[in-house]
């Protein structure tokens, strides 16, 4: 009976070497991806009891951590101009953040792998270790202007702002938004709890960064697009088009005024752009064809897959349309084009750059406690959407529609300095019209590139998005 | 005639050995409870006088017992028993007292039990002096089995503990009667097997694809008790009772006992096709296996984990039956502790629902890292081959049978458990031997380690001297 004990007892041996194997297999290789798994809290819940560390804009702490006192060890989150912020900043929570409270959470908690000689300095010398300081991008004025102008309007809505030449948004606001102070207390759980329930339920989506991750018709601001593509393909700011009171698309396509463009004869690009005109526009889509505006259209970024800036931003897109009737409409910014604000954004500030679309990104730079910089930006081009001569055109287009003589969007304007803007009201499928407006300025110097959006505005780009988009670039030029 | 290794080991008693290794994990149980208290509290533990004097004290008097009344038995059985039984206590006071919350469990009570649980011991160790006197009584073993396993189905008693219908209240306390029985059956098949061993062995039929022999199948009458066994598995423990974990473990041990009592490998051949067949078989009637099944398998995906949209969906996986919460729980709970843990009281296993019961280990994986992992699979490993060199040892078929039957037992337990929190297997609800809270599992575990500490001291004890130097005088030993 000896044989087969001896071979039970090994049997017996190798079931403990497979629960020896396995928990090595797990609290070893798969313990990374263990801890990094969406359904895994402990990360957020670990640095209740830590020092994180703060998020700044300027010099300015938006969000950082004060100690709850008493005998809690815990920390409590604190905003200043919550609301401001939130869009961007988002909520550390118990058990959860959004924002750039998640995308760097790493760096704020001290985890991060380049935060590790720091944090074993600090352990030698007995400190107690303390998450980095994040750095923002964004422009104070550019993000209180952003805030003020679509909440005095009260509809909801989108403003981001880049600095054309480097990437760096500059401002991000989505009305509405919320005070992350009201979800993020750690000593009343139970009310911060429900107060993040009725955020998450709102039919408003106070949660929802528009700028970044919905997508709008993009409508007229969409012409630059097209004009673009065209100046591309040969034609110049002078080529003409047939620019009647209204094209048959399937149905009617009619201009945004009961009229021809030019009287009834074929209107110049540039014309076309600074009345935004939809007829010429919708015909240059058509003779230029469906691949070259697919082009021109990745070029600028559309149908390039989501970005990290390190926020998530929804991919925005412009398939290729091979119907005509179709690839018309789109080239006017209807149809099936579907841009964030960000991506507007974009477009602008490539033509600001000289043909150049940088890489949007969000941090500036991050600091660790014993404030040694650790990461700093780089700026990287994202495309050469354009050459320098084409958004050369393009300028000169885009300040004749805030200073020439039929204007679309003077509101645009700002006194002793050149603006180049376009305007856009987006027809939408339920409701009044999304009101766009997308400039930069100065055009000389461009510091500053935005794209506003007002949902269901139901006027025109040039009367309720582009006074914002006046005062954000008012704030940055102005600093 | 044999090259077999010899099976006899030496006679040395080395008790001082045993002292030294048991007052070893008492201080382990100690630092480990020291660890907690400073990392929890930032002080020593209120009571750790009282707990290393009464559970140093009970580790000691159960050495000097062994002295006395077993002094040949393997010195290693009692440090390691021990070392988990301490490791134990250690987390229970972790989990509980150091946090103030005692609702849910406490280490007090478990030192208590633990107390009760060595004086059981020590009776048994003294009173059995003869383990193979249990072999008179097989079919009383069996019935006394059956009925403890029965016990939760009597309404009044029977009580229901998530989902699983094992526990019996008695008013005072509650027991969990399965953790018995199983050492009842263990009596009654080695008993059983051993007089019926020939017969199991037979072959009366074969099986054959073309000129090929497959298999040997015994005669049908001699198939009955695996039948029996198998059948009582399926429909009492795993359909009215949803206890996998009894099933699992009772049928792995019995297919152990009958391959080592007959050296067929038909026998595993059979009740292995028995038992994947009763699994798909049972599969899409039986609704808590196939959450097990689910579970296990699809642990991560939302609608089974149960995210909150999930849960809003009326269709999903989780309005209709449990989730994997805390199978992932525990696992996030075992990566967090890495190498070498967040250390006792410096991890978060309150993350664990229910982390005190079966997923105890969890908390050690936390707190303790890869290393504490290993060592108490170690010690585990090392209880089972110490209880398998018993039986090889031991010279009665029976006590074979039953050393080896025992020790396959808690190897096989442990790995259920284990196995089911680390999702090698499905989960299927069981204690881990010794570590585990509660008094039934405790106590189940010191009676089989006092069944072994007796049958090691008999296997081990050297024939006595003859009396006259005669060399014709016949020895009885007893």
């Amino acid at each position: 009976m000896n044989k087969p004990i001896r071979r039970l007892a090994i049997f017996s041996l190798a079931l403990f070497g497979v629960l020896m194997l396995n928990v090595s297999w797990i609290q070893t290789f798969q313990a990374e991806s263990l801890q990094e798994h969406p359904y895994n809290r402990r990360q957020f819940v670990e640095s209740l009891t830590q020092h994180r560390g703060s998020i700044l804009v300027g010099s300015e702490e938006v969000a950082y951590s004060e100690p709850v006192g008493g005998d809690s060890e815990q920390f409590q989150r604190k905003y200043k101009n919550g609301q401001m912020y939130a869009p961007v900043v988002g909520a550390f929570r118990a058990g959860s953040a959004t924002g750039i409270e998640r995308a760097e959470n790493s760096f704020l908690d001290g985890s991060n792998q380049l935060l590790a000689v720091n944090n074993f300095r600090d352990m030698l010398t007995g400190e107690e270790p303390e998450g980095a300081d994040v750095y923002l991008t964004l422009n104070s004025g550019a993000q209180q202007a952003a805030m003020d102008g679509l909440e005095s309007l009260g509809n909801n809505g989108a403003a981001v702002a880049l600095d054309p030449e480097t990437g760096a948004v500059l401002a991000s606001y989505s009305s509405p938004s919320y005070d992350p102070s009201s979800v993020a207390s750690v000593t009343e759980t139970e009310q911060a709890a429900k107060k993040w329930t009725e955020l998450e339920q709102s039919e408003q989506n106070p949660l929802l960064n528009r700028g970044l991750n919905e997508v709008y018709p993009p409508g007229s601001t969409y012409k630059v697009v097209t004009a673009a593509a065209a100046l591309e393909n040969g034609a110049t700011p002078e080529s003409t088009m047939a620019a009647p009171e209204s094209l048959d698309l399937g149905a009617p396509l009619p201009n945004a005024w009961p009229g021809p463009c030019n009287d009834g004869n074929p209107d110049t690009l540039a014309h076309s752009i600074e009345i935004s005109c939809n007829t010429s526009m919708a015909n240059w889509a058509m003779e230029l064809g469906p691949e070259k505006m697919h082009e021109q259209a990745e070029a600028f970024g559309f149908n390039q897959g989501p970005m990290e800036i390190p926020l998530d931003v929804t991919e925005s897109s412009s398939p290729l349309e091979t119907d005509p009737n179709i690839l018309g409409r789109s080239g006017i910014g209807q149809a099936n084009i579907e841009s964030t604000p960000l991506q507007m954004a974009m477009v602008a500030s490539g033509v600001a750059n000289g043909g150049d679309v940088m890489k949007p990104y969000l941090v500036d730079s991050v600091q660790n406690s014993n404030l040694e910089e650790v990461k700093a930006a780089q700026p990287e081009v994202f495309s050469e959407a354009i050459s320098s001569g084409t958004a050369e055109d393009l300028t000169q287009m885009m300040i004749a529609v805030t200073e020439g003589d039929e204007a679309s969007g003077p509101a645009g304007a700002i006194p002793g300095m050149q603006v180049a803007g376009k305007t856009g009201t987006a027809e939408t499928a339920t409701g009044p019209t999304h009101n766009w407006f997308i400039s930069f300025a100065p055009v000389d110097d461009p510091q500053v590139a935005v794209a506003v959006v007002v949902e269901n505005g139901g006027e025109s780009g040039g009367t309720l998005a582009a006074p914002i988009a006046k005062e954000m670039m008012e704030a940055v030029i102005n600093e | 005639m044999t090259t077999e290794a010899p099976t006899q080991l030496p006679p040395i008693k080395r008790r001082n050995a045993e002292l030294v290794m048991t007052l070893a994990a008492v201080a382990i149980t100690l630092f480990a409870m020291i660890e907690a208290g400073l990392t929890r509290n930032g002080e020593m533990p209120a009571s750790l006088f009282v707990y290393g004097v009464l559970f140093g004290g009970l580790a000691t008097l159960a050495h000097v017992f062994i002295r006395f009344f077993a002094p040949w038995s393997d010195p290693l059985l009692l440090p390691l028993a021990t070392l988990l039984n301490g490791l134990g206590i250690a987390m229970l006071w972790r989990l509980f007292e150091a946090t103030g919350d005692t609702s849910e469990g406490s280490a007090q009570d478990q030192l208590i039990l633990t107390a009760a649980s060595m004086a059981v011991f020590a009776a048994l160790v003294y009173f059995l002096k003869e383990p193979r006197t249990l072999q008179r009584y097989p079919y009383i073993m069996a019935l006394a089995a059956v009925v403890l396993l029965l016990l939760p189905l009597i309404p009044g008693i029977g009580m229901t503990v998530n989902g699983a219908r094992q526990w019996v209240n008695l008013g005072v306390t509650t027991l969990q009667p399965s953790e018995f029985a199983k050492i009842a059956l263990v009596v009654f098949l080695a008993g059983y097997m051993v007089t019926k061993r020939d017969v199991l062995a037979l072959a009366s039929r074969q099986v054959k694809i073309g000129p090929l022999k497959v298999l040997d199948l015994p005669r049908a009458r001699d198939l009955a008790p695996m039948a029996a066994m198998w059948g009582f598995c399926i429909i009492v423990l795993v359909i009215v009772m949803n206890d996998l974990g009894t099933a699992l473990m009772l049928f792995g041990t019995f297919l152990a006992m009958i391959y080592v009592a007959t050296h067929r490998s038909n026998w595993l051949v059979i009740g292995l096709t028995a038992f994947f067949g009763a699994c798909a078989l049972i599969y899409p009637f039986v609704s808590h296996f196939r959450v097990r099944m689910v579970t296990w398998l699809d642990a991560f995906r939302p609608d089974v984990y149960c995210t909150d949209e999930a849960m809003a969906n009326p269709d999903s996986f989780c309005q209709t039956a449990g989730n994997s919460q805390q199978l992932v729980q525990g696992l996030f709970a075992m990566a967090e502790g890495g190498m070498t843990g967040a250390g006792l009281g410096g991890g978060k296993p309150g993350f664990v629902p229910e982390v005190q019961n079966d997923f105890i280990f969890v908390a050690f994986g936390e707190e303790l890292g890869l290393a504490g992992c290993m060592v108490m699979l170690m010690a585990m490993a090392l209880l089972v081959e110490r209880g398998m060199r018993i039986a090889l040892a031991s010279k009665e078929l029976f006590i074979k049978m039953f050393a080896s039957g025992i020790s396959f037992l808690i190897a096989f337990q442990t790995f259920v458990v284990i196995g089911g929190v680390t999702r090698v297997i499905p989960m299927t609800g069981a204690t881990i031997p010794f570590v585990a809270k509660g008094g039934s599992a405790l106590l189940s575990s010191w009676v089989m380690l006092a069944l072994l500490m007796r049958m090691s001291n008999n296997a081990r004890k050297p024939a006595p001297q003859a009396i006259q130097d005669e060399g014709a005088t016949q020895v009885i030993s007893r």
